[in-house]
């Protein structure tokens, strides 16, 4: 007898043991592979699955087999044309036609090309990375409550009254309390049955028995179908939670010396920042400060794509930023981040303003602050902002950028993981 | 709401499991009336997913954990989602119940197809082959496969997963030089499997020390001219031969080794076979649908979903086209077993003068007979008629890279066929089309190195990467491995010398 099997709710992912191997044997290629998957994506495709391509050669499972060359002798199909003893030209490049070198599974070994899932990508990425004072900070000063369900109790208001609990405690409160007077009925009318076949209703004793019965069934009806006391109500405490917000602050300078390449450079850095936010934070709000000589927020969208030129005063995109955390960010409930991008290309009287505004000001009420040049040599704000470092080492972080290679290493020197 | 006997099968392209049965059953009815012996089977239903799984996994339902079938499922897994490639309709497993798995995605008349091809086909195939019979245990395969894989993950445990992937990196490197080509292999069972191996590793440790110990007798006045070799005969196994000889391994790593050679030897007749086998089974799915449709059971258009299917299974491209890539297994199979069939029932003169005891047999006993005692080679050597070389206007082309063109050795006409039918039945030696390398020596006086041969033929050259498998068996080996390369000729010529740069057991 035939058996038909229906396997196709067991589990699915048999091979992910084997898959996660892989990927755990191969992390430095991937890695590698994954950092220059970032540096070719724009800010909003991150997101995706992603392909990633690590050379054939690297993980290739050596055998023993034939190379090319000797002597081969070859079989062929569907002769069209060809006469024994005839002598042709070898075909170029292999594979084609008279095909000897496909290699035996049709894949190619220059290149292994597989797709990580988003999670497996982000891991990868994310790797050795953390969130400086993420946990340290937001403990000690943002505290959000939540609601969260503990038991019952026998006080609260009608809408939270919980019918079940309430039913079944009257049901026991009835067994409980009216259980004796039950088996006294019955008791009591077993006597009368046997009484009443030998003697009449007129009997005193008869008499007696039905009349302690009523006394029994008074008892019964006058318990409450439900009593105040069987109530029972949903409890619910508030446990304090973390709160997992966080706002960041990209400071972009757009002058005259920033070019598309600059911005570009800028552009994908935030992205960076943005996506690592995302994967620490539940909420996360982004607020864009573009700057030359005055500052102003736009929407990404601006932000990224119209030009200006004019001079640079850094000290106004600071300003703003200081006024918009005012009003609109309390730093007692928000996680706050700033990253700036700049060529360091400041008006000179501006820059020991900007680290005055940092120092006094700024960093406070901020979580981290990453300042990122895109130049090849150090500018005048460059020089401001390294005793700004100096003096808040862990919350303020100053990196050069010369080209967008840079970018990936330069973030991983910005968030390694401090044990 | 039993279908009688003799209603015709059920229709339309979805499936379900009243309708499989249905057709299990008529198709079985079918095979026993040819005479197809088979073990019993169990018909499994997986989704796509869970056939990349199978895939990943050399098609076992269950096998230990390593990378590179984590290698092998992404590769799929990405070809199938760019739509690169179709899966297999079916994999087949040789086991006793023989498994079969059907695709969720697979119309009814796919199942159909996949259940004559693969449950009673390649089924009746592992059950008749002598390859088969000899030299894998179907009744074995699965419960060994467990014990090797809990074995496996019971070094991972006590081991390190690090030390274990690395010996497994090492071995499958060798797999395939690690089967016996000529003798017998024991048969499997897991209780005995069980049972031994605390036995055996105890045994070969000491076999092993034995070895080794051996103080050579101090020769008189200069050794003697002929010292002997060890071992004595080339040996063709090497992972055996590492099993049981290399010096510095535990008895745990010889086990894991001899885990990696089994499962080499299971798979060994499957690529002896493949144009048979997969023939096999492509002819009688063709010969049994048939028959079913002359019965009345099967609608035409059942047929037609299933000529369609069929005929794009055993198409052969010309050499031109774009799509050619060599000769197609399939195609080759399904010819040579029509044409077998042609030759006994309606046999022409050419015929009769190439296979006069053939000509006009009993088709049956004679296909099952060849089906019992031949492999590929030896099939195609034996079978392939003049008629099917015009069939696919074969001609063979002699690449020697010594002459600056190719030259069209033999074509599909009188004077080329015997030539074509020996060339082209050589294709399919996995003795010629697979390097030979044999454990020719090994140092056991000096400095233990092991001296392993390459018997090149036909002056091909080793692939590049034998460099690097050589590290491997470096590693195994514990102290420095030599290849050798022997020219037909007999002139002999040093390829590469590898020392261990971090012999097994050495911990990092």
């Amino acid at each position: 007898m035939t058996h038909i099997i229906d396997r196709r709710f067991d589990s699915k992912n048999k091979s992910s043991v084997n898959r996660s191997r892989f990927l755990k044997r191969f992390n430095t290629l991937i890695k590698k592979a994954v950092g220059e998957v970032i540096n070719r994506s724009g800010i909003k495709d991150l997101d995706d699955e992603k392909k990633i391509s690590i050379p054939g050669r690297e993980i290739a499972e050596p055998r023993f087999s034939h190379g090319s060359g000797g002597v081969r002798d070859l079989i062929h199909t569907g002769n069209d044309r060809f006469t024994v003893g005839e002598e042709l030209d070898r075909p170029q490049g292999g594979g084609e036609g008279m095909g000897s070198h496909a290699s035996p599974d049709g894949e190619g070994l220059d290149n292994f090309v597989f797709t990580l899932t988003r999670e497996e990508f982000l891991e990868i990425f994310f790797e050795d990375l953390a969130l400086p004072n993420l946990v340290k900070r937001h403990l000690a000063q943002i505290v959000d409550h939540r609601r969260r369900r503990a038991g019952y109790t026998q006080t609260g208001v009608p809408a939270n009254m919980n019918l079940p609990r309430t039913m079944r405690g009257a049901a026991g409160r009835r067994v409980a309390v009216g259980g004796s007077h039950h088996a006294k009925v019955r008791d009591l009318e077993f006597q009368l049955e046997h009484l009443l076949r030998e003697r009449n209703e007129e009997d005193p004793e008869v008499k007696r028995i039905r009349k302690e019965i009523t006394l029994h069934r008074a008892r019964l009806g006058e318990m409450p179908f439900i009593d105040s006391f069987d109530l029972r109500y949903n409890y619910h405490v508030r446990i304090p939670q973390p709160s997992t917000q966080a706002v960041m602050f990209c400071l972009l300078d757009v002058s005259g010396s920033m070019d598309e390449e600059k911005k570009n450079t800028a552009k994908r850095f935030f992205a960076l920042l943005y996506l690592f936010l995302t994967r620490n934070y539940e909420r996360i709000e982004v607020v864009f400060i573009r700057h030359h000589t005055s500052a102003e927020e736009v929407d990404e969208d601006v932000f990224f794509h119209s030009r200006e030129t004019g001079g640079t005063i850094v000290s106004s995109a600071l300003k703003l930023m200081r006024k918009i955390i005012e009003t609109r960010y309390p730093s007692s409930l928000w996680n706050i981040y700033g990253a700036q991008a700049s060529d360091g290309d400041n008006w000179q009287e501006d820059s020991p303003v900007c680290s005055k505004l940092l120092d006094q000001h700024l960093i406070p009420l901020l979580q981290y602050f990453a300042y990122i040049e895109i130049a090849a040599q150090p500018q005048n704000l460059w020089e401001e902002y390294q005793k700004v470092q100096t003096a808040h080492p862990g919350v303020f972080a100053v990196q050069r950028i010369a080209n967008h290679k840079d970018i990936y290493p330069v973030f991983h020197e910005l968030f390694r993981k401090r044990v | 709401m039993a279908r009688k006997s003799h209603d015709p099968l059920p229709t339309g392209s979805e499936w379900s499991f009243e309708s499989i049965e249905d057709y299990d059953a008529e198709i079985g009815r079918a095979a026993k009336h040819f005479g197809l012996d088979c073990y019993p089977h169990q018909l499994e239903i997986i989704s796509a997913e869970q056939m990349m799984d199978a895939y990943a996994s050399i098609g076992m339902p269950v096998n230990y954990h390593h990378w590179s079938f984590g290698k092998h499922f992404l590769a799929t897994e990405n070809r199938y989602r760019r739509g690169q490639m179709g899966l297999a309709y079916e994999i087949v497993i040789n086991s006793n119940p023989c498994i079969a798995y059907l695709m969720e995605e697979n119309t009814l008349t796919m199942q159909a197809l996949v259940i004559a091809h693969a449950a009673y086909g390649h089924n009746s195939f592992f059950k008749g082959n002598h390859l088969f019979v000899q030299w894998t245990s179907a009744d074995a395969i699965i419960d060994y496969l467990v014990f090797a894989r809990n074995y496996i993950a019971e070094c991972e445990e006590r081991y390190g997963q690090e030390a274990v992937e690395q010996l497994l990196d090492a071995c499958h490197a060798l797999m395939n030089l690690g089967v016996d080509r000529y003798k017998r292999a024991p048969q499997l069972s897991l209780a005995k499997e069980r049972s031994r191996q605390k036995e055996r590793a105890d045994y070969l440790q000491s076999q092993v020390n034995h070895l080794w110990r051996t103080v050579p007798a101090k020769s008189e006045k200069g050794t003697s001219a002929t010292v002997q070799r060890f071992p004595k005969e080339p040996e063709e196994n090497l992972l055996y031969f590492l099993e049981k000889n290399a010096p510095l391994l535990e008895p745990w790593h010889r086990e894991v080794i001899r885990i990696v050679r089994k499962i080499a030897q299971y798979f060994h007749p499957q690529r002896q076979t493949q144009v048979m086998n997969e023939g096999w089974a492509t002819f009688w799915h063709y010969t049994i649908l048939n028959h079913l449709y002359d019965e009345g059971l099967l609608s035409d258009g059942f047929m037609f979903e299933f000529l369609h299917s069929h005929t794009n299974v055993v198409q052969q491209p010309p050499y031109n086209s774009q799509y050619y890539s060599g000769v197609n297994p399939y195609a080759l199979g399904f010819a040579l077993w029509r044409d077998l069939r042609r030759i006994c029932e309606h046999p022409t003169d050419e015929d009769r003068q190439w296979f006069p005891e053939l000509a006009g047999s009993d088709w049956r006993e004679t296909l099952f007979m060849a089906m019992n005692n031949y492999k590929d080679e030896s099939f195609i050597a034996q079978y392939l008629s003049p008629k099917l070389m015009r069939d696919f206007r074969l001609f063979a082309v002699l690449d020697d890279d010594d002459r600056p063109k190719l030259r069209i050795n033999a074509i599909h006409d009188e004077r080329g066929y015997r030539d074509l039918r020996q060339l082209l039945a050589d294709h399919y030696n996995l003795g010629s089309r697979e390097p030979n390398i044999q454990v020719w020596n090994v140092d056991l006086r000096g400095d233990r190195s092991l001296t392993l041969r390459y018997f090149s033929y036909q002056r091909r050259p080793l692939a590049e990467d034998y460099e690097s498998v050589l590290e491997y068996l470096a590693y195994l080996w514990g102290f420095t491995v030599r290849l050798e390369e022997q020219t037909s000729a007999g002139a002999i010529k040093l390829l590469a010398e590898k020392k261990a740069q971090k012999p097994i057991g050495s911990q990092a």
